[in-house]
């Protein structure tokens, strides 16, 4: 697990393909096996599916690629990335360049993505909220939720809670449980409140380049003004980013997803997961827990160590677990992928977790409660299956509601 | 054809706004600036122009709030010369003071068309538009949805309540207060942006001072919070359920 | 000087427009409680059906040309500058309106008289009178006094009730005599747009699920169309749902918009611009639900929520299902 391959996108904007050039040096080494398009669970979507995208690059035919629906119909799952024989950045790479060549020749975007992308240059999230309203999930919390700058002392775990667990209802009521698990722990810890930012997973991967380095100036200012030992995250989107890309822009942390941290405690934990839960989960490998940044034990150690919960494997899982379909900005192109996509993957996935015969889908992202309830319903599956984050799981077994 | 749009720096709602301690004024450190919004439509439907009519598109602006981002915004969307105009006052003017400024400095330019916004949430005497049309004696439609130049004239959609419109022939030189461009305004990638504002040349220019206060506010004040609803309160499950309650009390659905 | 008051008549396609007759009922109770009469500015190719409806006027100011058949706002401000002139009045009147804001700016920097926009109150206090506006989308509330000899001031449509019934007896009317070097308008009148047709009336729907920036993004729409559905109603919204293009024009509410008057309008997730309130605060029952507990839309509503209406709306589906809400049909 490396550092991703980031093709660099020159200053400035000009001629139509600079940004892919960089890019073209590295897809020499394509051997056209096809196993990217194969993998890809968008591919029958779009126009140009991986392979033959890269083919038609290597042959000059930019415009086509760049003018076709292929640029934002992948949701950076990472399979292409992790089955390439030729390790060639697809998801992390191409895409992104793809992306920013359609913006740097000033095309109209999906409304909601430019919403979206404004929104998060204005106030640091895209939802268009004023960062000031960051921490007011705090307030009802029940627990003390301290904001670093006014700890006035170094903390042991600074808890970065990005946007959805700090914005949106069902994300905010698992942040403060997340909360009550911290204290009930004893850990020592912080969040950023006010100051905190979007750390720009979606932003890069939306191909919006400058954003994106906006964004990671704002957030290494700001971590820089603090002393923690160690970084904690709900997002994996966002730990994802600040693991693999920020070292390489001048931001080195320890940083680690929750499930991560609270596996390490398992033996703290133990002892306080009292409530049987009686039922049976399957747990959703999220891309950016699982493909990667290779997080596929530690939310089955938590799993399972809730007492009464039985876990089953959907059929997809682990490595080749079936995303979303949100990541990479794609959460705010729902509708156009809908006009070009018969079933959802969101649907696909729900399909696949009602198979396994669990009452629960439990998940690790805060993308998904919202994603997935809805392809629940969707598939007629309200009776059958509940979504679930871990950390409410986790909560109901320690009984901190 | 050259074009002037104007623009203007509003407060951000979603940051909130306070009043001062005069209790007859906006608390102007509580303000963070944006552009205002129907101005960005303004620039738009310029721009739009510019493509389709080989236009020359020059924006304007008064030195309030942070008046040299939005110039380079525009500069980065296809604006060929961008002008922060020099007021030499601290408070933001009135509306008619920044028309008097703006005329100022249009007057006897060769513009054929001037575009702003029609309305600004800050408006309280008037609009710029429509007092500038009034101070350089241009003719003045607002509420303006859609722009055509046909034959060294502009033919323009008006809107009228209940989705009506009316299409009228306007004589150039003229302004208009734009309601909403044919299309979102568009998007402007940082990294472009960026560029810009460290190479972009905003020009100055000095108004002639225009100082009229026509307005004497008594009082500024916030509406009361959850002022004239009965406020009801709980989980959203619990409020969805004593809404669907009170709907079904009042057989408002049957 | 004159303690009169003047309002500028609206009309469309032939009848006076609703903010017109609500606006002389309030014009002509400052009027007379200042010894001054109310005035009626009428410029029309065709006077009769309109005088009529404006019985509560001491005297109508009657300006009859081809030309004035249709709004332009050239030809209207030229001729309403002349007669301001004239005889300047204390204050003049006109909608917050496609034609007030067209003629409210020029006419204030052709004249020199003191104009204001927004105005949704207007009160007499020790002989003093006050004007109070909104602005920053209602968010805050600006107390002006009219300290001007003329002060020419827009008020939101929908501020003041229409009066009950009209005065029985008939205003004079007068011939506004026009100077006959009135420059040629340079704005003409080429043809009225009809809304599009084939979409829902929302002004004869009972039941309207009105949203607004709050529902966040297209994708959440349809989750409104179902409250809808299961009340038996249909969505509306306010402009920024519009200008994204998720709906069509007709399910506007507010200013260039429908103004309508349900039995039920449920607001979700939107603020209460007054470009808003003016399309729907004469709903029967207006219940609004919105995040931010200081947004304008509790003002105008009989109950409110404070919560994220997109996780609120499928509950309020559910309920209703549950409760077997809709009109039997």
């Amino acid at each position: 697990m490396g550092v991703a391959q980031v093709p660099s996108i020159p200053e400035t904007p000009g001629p139509l393909f600079p940004e892919l050039a960089s890019a073209e040096e590295k897809f020499r080494k394509c051997i056209q096996c096809g196993v990217c398009s194969g993998s890809c669970p968008m591919g029958e979507a779009m126009d140009y599916a991986p392979r033959k995208a890269v083919k038609m690059l290597l042959e000059g035919r930019f415009n086509e690629v760049v003018e076709s629906n292929t640029p934002w119909l992948c949701v950076s799952c990472h399979t292409c990335a992790v089955r390439c024989p030729s390790q060639l950045a697809i998801s992390d790479g191409l895409f992104p360049a793809l992306r920013a060549a359609v913006m740097a020749e000033g095309k109209a975007l999906d409304q909601d993505l430019q919403k979206a992308l404004q929104n998060t240059y204005l106030y640091g999230n895209p939802m268009g909220i004023s960062p000031k309203k960051r921490a007011d999930w705090a307030k009802t919390a029940g627990v003390p939720v301290p904001i670093i700058s006014q700890l006035r002392r170094p903390v042991d775990v600074l808890w970065i809670v990005e946007c959805y667990p700090s914005f949106e209802p069902r994300g905010q009521e698992i942040s403060k449980l997340l909360a009550r698990i911290l204290n009930a722990l004893g850990v020592d810890f912080a969040i950023l409140g006010h100051e905190e930012r979007c750390l720009g997973d979606c932003e890069w991967l939306a191909g919006e380049r400058g954003l994106f380095e906006m964004l990671i100036e704002r957030n290494i200012e700001i971590l820089g003004k603090y002393k923690f030992r160690e970084i904690i995250m709900t997002d994996p989107h966002s730990y994802r980013t600040l693991l693999n890309i920020y070292p390489a822009l001048g931001g080195r942390y320890k940083v680690k997803p929750v499930v991560q941290f609270l596996a390490e405690r398992l033996d703290q934990l133990k002892p306080r997961l009292k409530k049987k839960l009686n039922t049976t989960a399957t747990y959703h490998d999220s891309c950016c827990l699982g493909r990667k940044t290779n997080h596929y034990e530690e939310p089955r150690l938590l799993l399972r160590a809730i007492p009464g919960l039985k876990m089953v494997e959907m059929v997809q899982n682990r490595e080749s677990s079936l995303c979303c379909g949100g990541g990479a900005s794609t959460i705010y192109l729902d509708r156009f992928i809908q006009e070009r996509m018969k079933d959802r993957l969101a649907d696909r996935r729900v399909m696949q977790a009602a198979a396994t015969g669990a009452g629960i889908l439990a998940v690790a992202c805060p993308f998904e409660p919202a994603r997935f309830e809805d392809a629940v319903k969707l598939t007629g599956n309200e009776e059958k299956l509940v979504v679930r984050d871990i950390i409410e799981l986790l909560a109901e077994s320690m009984e901190v509601q | 054809m050259n074009i002037a749009v104007l623009t203007k720096q509003v407060a951000d709602l979603v940051e909130g706004i306070e009043i001062d301690a005069s209790g007859r004024a906006v608390d102007r450190d509580s303000i963070r600036y944006i552009l205002s919004e129907s101005d960005d439509h303004a620039l738009e439907e310029a721009l739009l122009l510019k493509e389709r009519s080989q236009a020359h598109v020059e924006v304007f602006s008064l030195e309030t709030g942070e008046v040299r981002d939005g110039l380079c915004t525009a500069l980065a969307k296809g604006a060929d010369r961008v002008v922060m105009i020099l007021a030499g006052q601290e408070t933001p003017p009135s509306n008619h003071a920044a028309a008097r400024m703006f005329a100022s400095v249009l007057k006897g330019l060769p513009f054929d068309l001037i575009l702003t916004g029609v309305r600004a949430i800050d408006d309280l005497d008037g609009s710029v538009g429509g007092l500038l049309a009034g101070y350089l004696g241009l003719p003045y439609v607002g509420l303006v949805r859609k722009v055509e130049l046909v034959d060294g004239a502009a033919t323009v959609e008006k809107e009228y309540p209940g989705g009506f419109a009316a299409e009228l022939g306007v004589k150039l030189p003229a302004v208009l207060g734009i309601q909403a461009a044919e299309q979102p305004p568009r998007y402007v990638p940082v990294t472009r942006l960026r560029q810009v504002m460290k190479t972009a040349q905003v020009e100055e220019q000095e108004a002639e001072p225009a100082s009229e206060e026509p307005v004497s506010v008594e009082r500024m004040y916030k509406p009361e919070e959850g002022a004239g609803a009965a406020m009801l309160s709980g989980s959203a499950e619990e409020i969805a359920r004593q809404i669907v309650n009170l709907l079904s009390e009042r057989r408002v659905t049957r | 000087m004159s303690n009169d008051v003047w309002v500028v008549a609206e009309h469309a396609r032939g009848q006076l427009s609703e903010s017109t007759l609500e606006t002389v009922g309030k014009g002509r109770e400052l009027a007379h409680a200042t010894g001054g009469k109310l005035v009626a500015l009428l410029l029309t190719d065709d006077e009769r059906n309109q005088i009529n409806s404006l019985a509560a006027a001491d005297l109508i100011l009657l300006a009859r040309r081809p030309e004035f058949r249709e709004f332009t706002p050239e030809a209207y401000g030229g001729a309403i500058e002349a007669a301001l002139k004239e005889a300047p009045p204390r204050l003049v009147l006109m909608g917050s309106t496609s034609v007030g804001l067209d003629l409210l700016s020029v006419l204030s920097a052709r004249t020199g008289f003191a104009c204001l926009d927004s105005c949704t109150r207007l009160d007499l206090r020790a002989s003093q009178l006050l004007a109070t506006c909104q602005i920053y989308g209602g968010k805050l509330f600006v107390e002006v006094a009219l300290s001007s000899a003329t002060t020419l001031v827009a008020v939101v449509p929908g501020s003041f009730a229409k009066p009950a019934d009209q005065p029985s007896g008939r205003p004079e009317v007068r011939e506004l005599t026009l100077p006959a070097d009135l420059p040629v308008s340079r704005i003409t009148f080429h043809r009225l747009i009809e809304p599009p047709s084939g979409d829902v009336d929302i002004t004869k729907v009972p039941i309207l699920v009105a949203v607004g920036r709050g529902i966040q993004n297209a994708d959440n729409l349809p989750l409104a169309g179902e409250l809808a559905e299961a009340l038996g109603g249909a969505v509306c919204a306010s402009r920024p749902v519009i200008d994204q293009g998720w709906l069509p024009l007709t399910r506007q509410v507010g200013k260039s918009g429908m103004t309508v008057k349900p039995k039920l309008y449920l607001a979700l997730g939107i603020s209460g611009a007054p470009e808003h309130l003016e399309g729907m605060k004469q709903s029967e029952l207006i219940v609004a639900v919105n995040t931010d507990p200081k947004a304008p839309i509790f003002g105008a509503a009989h109950y409110g929520a404070v919560t994220d209406v997109v996780e609120l709306i499928p509950m309020l589906t559910e309920e209703a299902r549950k409760q077997g809400l809709k009109k039997a049909s």
